[in-house]
């Protein structure tokens, strides 16, 4: 069966700094993925590079088969990858509502329009109905910089999510937040996601969260894949453990 | 309450043009030839603040407006036309073109490196306005002749009228046409670019696209306000693409305020009105006093005149409401 | 040959000009993150105290080496006294503000400046000719030079060189190379960054009222002189490279030379030759010859 998305080959220096090498990674349809490893490990350059934010020096990136190498993030956010970040990046001039809105007309087709409204019926109740899944509903009106960190990342989140997007990668979806929200927020996403059949991979720091909701998990270090599997099995796993926490 | 305020620009919008309909025909000359001239360069104002929306500054604005007002002084004086509709046309198209033409490179620019780039555009027209003047007048100008509407030359009393309908009018439609933008996808796409433009990549939305729309119907704008203003003066000279041109577009901007479409032709009329009597009253001090303004004004207001309509417009509707009441 | 000795010659002269002009922009650039319009009427202010206290001696005094060193004294007091002042009481207050913003505030303070050499010494041009004609003319194989020319080649061969060993070889150079690199850990380090600050934009100044300062005696000195001058000043500075001086150096000399050039064969394009070579620098290399670029990174 073909994978979703796969590297091979995938290599990025940064001048003398090896960011990631010879990076073979798989993803198949379905499938929640938590990625974890050091700092400097590779994990952000991987989002980076599949989604064409930078460019690789070597190797490939296929899409359900389609090589996907080098297109600029407009390119692959099209054909149905989207992306989070690690500091969330939203529009702060615009209302919740509205950075939802504009994320939705593009989606339609419509970003290029200057002869109807954003604000359209139909689409404000598609937006209402995904902020209310995301349970950001009561801040529609609000600005941004009025949200809360948690609900920051949820918009941000939510905003690859009205992409209607086949695969979403997280980029440390629960960093700067609470110890009590982290869950809270995962148990959202996690629902929305796997709702709405989306093939997910996240990058997380916290093996408490990575445990408790990834099917599979991938570790990075010194940019390479070093193990892969269900997570149980693999942080009972000393070299693992070794690898991520630095010692056993 | 929050609803009359939520409707307060519109209100504001038509008890404006009402006023702007019925007062002019009781005002004296000059204060109506100062209104026209406001109005006109309103315009220009206009796609400055739209610009701004998209977090770009522009020093060299002056470029559109003098290719609006010369596009429609060489149509005039040397093809002949002198259908006022035909010559706005001509203008507006002749900007919307250059903006097509410039922005194609300009979009991909940002921050002082755009500002600076539409500067030295717009001292190379003026240089080629200057230097070209057995086409140009160079110096002592071009004259403007009068444009006829429909077909009909209006006899002297009601020439300056006239002048200040039809630049009213098209005013109106300026502005209309910046609110349609601004309140559509492409203008929020704008308006995102200029918080996060990585963003906007990475939700399959085109910055440039956005941005060179803006540039386009921006140029076409001050060229709108070049000709209108070529009109109501009847001269143009090579300043009109000068630097210190565009930095009083841009000083207006920030006079009447980024918040509404509407801030431009406050500001533009606050601007010109003062100029006019600031000048008056002591020539030697006038520019001083717009530097002061601007300093009170960055420091203390930044979101312009308009700013203050919030608060005022609080204020006014307690005061309605508490009628409504009773004592 | 004697065509290009001459055009070589006054692109020379016109750099250096240029370069008066142009490099104290680019330095305050470079320190302060701040592109000031005001840099124009520093160096109108620079023209006319220097015109005024030359026209001052010449009413009684008579050694003619004296009016040179007016006119530097000039040039020292504005740049040491507008200096500070506008960076103390106008710039201090936007510094946490965008760069856009703290530029119109040096518009701001320009158009006041503007004002002020009105009301200070009237609109009348002013001619301060003399520190020009006493230095009279020479012939050089054949073509006719003044020695003023020359003389204001050596300053700004004299002020370049200081400005180079007073950042290279001094500790306050060392300090602004520091805060220039980073603020927030030069501040971290103990350097007292404001001080660093209103130090940068006295040279900037310095420099602005210097070149004023000695063009005035060969001027019909007016109030507009300020507002073109800046203008040339910022398409060198962009040129170059904002906040570069080895740039300013470039740029000047480049512009200089296009303009003499275009003035003896296509008289027509000497005006906006350099506005042509700063839209196509820009262009080409949107961070001048020397500037530095800028990434961001999510």
């Amino acid at each position: 069966m073909g994978a979703v998305l796969e590297t091979g080959a995938l290599t990025k220096f940064f001048g003398m700094v090896r960011a990631v090498e010879d990076l073979e990674v798989q993803i198949q349809e379905g499938e929640l993925v938590g990625i974890v490893g050091p700092n400097g490990s590779g994990k952000t350059t991987f989002l980076n590079l599949v989604t064409g934010y930078v460019k690789p020096d070597r190797g490939w990136v296929r899409y359900r088969g389609r090589d996907i190498t080098g297109l600029p993030p407009r390119a692959v956010v099209e054909l149905g990858i989207a992306r989070s970040f690690q500091m969330p990046q939203l529009y702060a001039g615009l209302t919740v509502l509205e950075n939802l809105l504009l994320a939705l007309a593009i989606r339609a087709g419509k970003g290029g329009e200057f002869w109807s409204p954003l604000a359209q019926e139909s689409r404000v109740q598609e937006a209402l109905h995904i902020l209310q899944q995301f349970g950001l509903e009561a801040y529609s009106h609000l600005g941004v910089s009025q949200l809360p960190e948690g609900g920051r990342k949820l918009l941000d989140v939510a905003l690859s999510f009205a992409r209607r997007p086949q695969v979403l990668l997280m980029d440390e979806p629960t960093s700067g937040v609470s110890v009590k929200d982290k869950f809270a927020i995962m148990d959202t996403l996690v629902r929305v996601l796997k709702g709405s059949q989306v093939t997910t991979v996240f990058v997380e720091h916290d093996m408490e969260v990575v445990q408790r909701y990834a099917q599979r998990v991938l570790v990075f270090n010194d940019g390479k894949v070093v193990a892969d599997g269900p997570p149980d099995a693999l942080f009972a796993d000393p070299s693992v453990r070794r690898a991520i926490l630095g010692r056993d | 309450m929050e609803n009359l305020l939520r409707r307060l620009p519109l209100l504001v919008a038509v008890l404006g043009l009402l006023l702007f309909l019925a007062v002019p025909p009781f005002l004296p000359r000059w204060t109506l030839f100062l209104l026209t001239l406001a109005w006109a360069k309103a315009m220009a104002v206009v796609g400055i603040v739209l610009l701004l929306r998209g977090g770009l500054v522009t020093f060299g604005h002056a470029l559109f407006y003098a290719v609006g007002a010369y596009a429609a002084g060489f149509a005039s004086k040397g093809l002949g036309v002198r259908d006022a509709l035909a010559l706005v046309a001509l203008g507006v198209v002749a900007g919307a073109g250059m903006a097509a033409l410039l922005g194609a490179f300009l979009a991909r620019y940002r921050e002082v490196y755009f500002a600076l780039l539409n500067l030295a555009f717009s001292m190379v027209l003026y240089a080629l306005l200057l230097k070209f003047y057995w086409v140009t007048g160079g110096t002592d100008g071009l004259r403007f002749p009068s444009p006829t509407l429909a077909g009909v030359t209006p006899s002297p009393p009601f020439l300056r009228l006239a002048h200040y309908y039809f630049t009213l009018g098209l005013g109106v439609l300026g502005l209309y046409g910046a609110y349609r933008f601004i309140t559509s996808p492409l203008g929020y796409t704008l308006r995102a670019v200029r918080d996060n433009e990585v963003r906007v990549e990475y939700m399959g939305g085109s910055v440039w696209r956005a941005v060179y729309s803006a540039y386009i119907f921006a140029g076409a704008l001050g060229a709108l306000g070049g000709v209108l203003a070529g009109m109501a003066v009847g001269h143009l000279v090579p300043e009109l693409a000068y630097w210190t041109q565009s930095g009083e577009f841009v000083f207006v901007a920030l006079l009447g305020g980024t918040g509404s479409m509407l801030a431009p032709v406050a500001g533009s009329i606050v601007f010109e009105f003062v100029r006019n009597y600031a000048f008056k009253f002591s020539p030697y001090t006038w520019q001083m006093t717009l530097g002061f303004v601007l300093l009170f004004i960055i420091l203390f207001l930044p979101g312009g005149l308009w700013s203050l309509s919030e608060p005022v417009a609080r204020r006014w509707a307690k005061w309605a409401l508490s009628w409504r009441q009773g004592p | 040959m004697q065509l290009l000795t001459v055009i070589g010659f006054d692109g020379t002269v016109l750099a250096s000009w240029l370069f008066l002009v142009a490099a104290g922009l680019t330095f305050t650039y470079g320190v302060l993150r701040i592109l000031n319009v005001a840099h124009g009427s520093l160096y109108a202010l620079g023209a006319y105290m220097g015109a005024f206290l030359v026209l001052q001696y010449f009413r009684t005094g008579s050694i003619p080496l004296l009016a040179y060193l007016l006119l530097l004294a000039g040039a020292l007091f504005i740049g040491l006294t507008a200096g500070p002042f506008i960076e103390r009481v106008c710039l201090r207050w936007v510094y946490k503000r965008e760069e856009v913003v703290q530029l119109l505030v040096t518009f701001a303070v320009f158009l006041i400046l503007e004002d002020v050499i009105k009301l200070a010494w009237g609109v009348k041009p002013i001619l301060a000719d003399k520190p020009y004609s006493l230095l009279g003319q020479v012939t050089l194989m054949g073509i006719n030079y003044t020695w003023y020319q020359f003389l204001l080649i050596g300053i700004a061969l004299g002020a370049g060189a200081l400005l180079w060993l007073v950042v290279n070889r001094t500790r306050l150079g060392k300090v602004v190379i520091a805060v220039v690199n980073d603020r927030e850990v030069s501040a971290a380090l103990g350097v007292n960054v404001p001080r660093v600050y209103t130090v940068a934009f006295v040279i900037g100044a310095l420099f602005a009222a210097l070149g004023g300062a000695f063009t005035a005696p060969m001027i019909a000195l007016v109030p507009g002189v300020g507002v073109e001058v800046i203008v040339l000043a910022f398409a060198v500075v962009a040129i170059g490279g904002m906040g570069s001086v080895q740039g300013a150096v470039l740029g000047s000399l480049l512009v200089g030379l296009a303009r003499a050039t275009a003035i003896h064969l296509f008289p027509e394009l000497d005006l906006f030759a350099i506005y042509l070579i700063m839209a196509l620098v820009l262009l080409f290399r949107p961070q001048g010859l020397f500037g530095a670029v800028q990434v961001r990174r999510i």
